[in-house]
């Protein structure tokens, strides 16, 4: 049964899928597109496309792209909760054993160990979106750099700093704006 | 109960609002979730925020939904869990399934393009802010430690491109190791003051001799008056 299939091809991707969800593209490479042959290869680039370019997790966004092209909306649904059962097991435990065990000493310098290196990796992250906006994605040069983007990203930083705006509100102006500007250009 | 329903469902609508309008990875969900949670509802603190973070990033599963699960279980138990887990994966879920069936017209339309670009420097900026205020902690308390292990994972994951996985034990690793030198070297300077209080002790036992002394010498001038 197929609907069984996808939900235990999901179960293990899950489970595997270690250091956030461009972890699980690799295994659904090998798991659906080379075992299983449930969609293309050409589909699965079509997948990092449009899971790039649409809100949510990427993992969850690629799941659900499998499982509505092989079984429609049921299997979507499936192929997703799959790929979150294993999460929530071991993370809920985790979040047993992080309430208990918080205020032990070792485990009080350890996180305080972690804690600025989590704040180091989130900082990796804003470095590659920041080379991508400013530089859409091409080598650094003088002429690929996008003024507008520029220009965005520094009323954005004005606009949260100093007025305290509500971050949807930022990331859905800057879409608009964004809009407006390159049409014109 | 009335209350509690009321909190499950804030939780479920605030995951919402943010895996609807999160482009681009779990990083900047969380960012979000520490503008929301920590800096409007104050539902856990900024500490807290980044434990979730670490523990998310070091689990199965994406970062953002192992994020939103850790969340809903501290501030609202088991079901708080489900609501925030619900929420999260609930848009991707509605927006893919109408994607999928005319993706070619949206990946190829140019003004989504745009719209997607301009989006991209907003998210920028607000992951910035973020980092800023998280930083500022340890920044403002010149914690040189801190703002060297922040560079150092920077560095490590940004310019020599290791797991971030690897990264994360290391410094589970180091944190473990520093605690247990520290309590090593305390208990050697508390065996260290003991001995010295122990050669401090054989010559004021003297002295004490001598206060006693002292008052039982006044005791007896007292009972002779």
């Amino acid at each position: 049964m197929i609907y069984l299939n996808l939900l235990w091809e999901f179960i293990q991707i899950g489970l595997f899928t270690i250091g956030g969800g461009y972890a699980a593209l690799p295994l659904i490479k090998n798991r659906i597109v080379d075992i299983n042959g449930y969609i293309s290869l050409a589909e699965f680039m079509d997948i990092i496309a449009i899971a790039e370019s649409t809100p949510g997790p990427i993992a969850i966004n690629a799941a659900t792209f499998v499982g509505v092209k092989t079984a429609g909306i049921l299997g979507g649904l499936i192929s997703t909760i799959g790929f979150v059962l294993p999460s929530l097991t071991i993370v809920l435990i985790l979040s047993l054993l992080y309430g208990k065990y918080k205020e032990l000493s070792v485990i009080k310098t350890t996180l305080k160990t972690i804690r600025p290196v989590t704040l180091g990796l989130i900082a990796v992250a804003a470095a590659t979106i920041i080379k991508l906006a400013f530089l859409g994605g091409q080598i650094a040069s003088i002429d690929n750099i996008d003024y507008v983007a520029i220009g965005l990203f520094a009323v954005s930083l004005i606009a949260l700093r100093a007025f305290k705006l509500n971050p949807i509100w930022i990331m859905l102006g800057c879409g608009g704006a964004g809009l407006l500007l390159y049409w014109i250009i | 109960m009335e209350k509690n329903a009321n909190l499950y469902f804030k939780l479920f609508l605030s995951t919402l609002q943010l895996s609807a309008f999160t482009f681009g990875g779990g990083y900047v969900i969380v960012s979000l979730m520490q503008k929301k949670f920590v800096e409007k509802y104050k539902w856990i603190n900024k500490d807290e925020m980044l434990d979730i973070v670490a523990i998310s990033q070091s689990s199965p599963g994406a970062i953002a939904i192992n994020a939103s699960i850790m969340v809903g279980y501290r501030i609202a138990g088991f079901w708080g869990a489900l609501c925030t887990l619900l929420g999260a994966i609930l848009p991707p879920l509605v927006i893919i399934s109408a994607i999928t069936f005319f993706y070619t017209a949206f990946s190829q339309n140019l003004y989504v393009g745009y719209f997607l670009k301009g989006m991209q420097a907003g998210i920028a900026a607000v992951i910035v802010d973020v980092i800023y205020k998280m930083a500022a902690g340890f920044v403002k308390k010149k914690d040189i430690l801190s703002m060297a292990l922040m560079a150092a994972a920077f560095c490590l994951s940004y310019f020599l491109e290791i797991n971030v996985i690897l990264i994360i034990a290391g410094a589970i690793a180091l944190g473990t190791a520093y605690h247990f030198c520290a309590k090593a070297v305390k208990a050697k300077k508390q065996k260290r003051q003991a001995e010295r209080t122990d050669s401090n002790g054989a010559q004021d036992l003297p002295i004490d001799k001598k206060n006693e002394t002292d008052i039982s010498r006044l005791s007896d001038k007292e009972n002779k008056r």
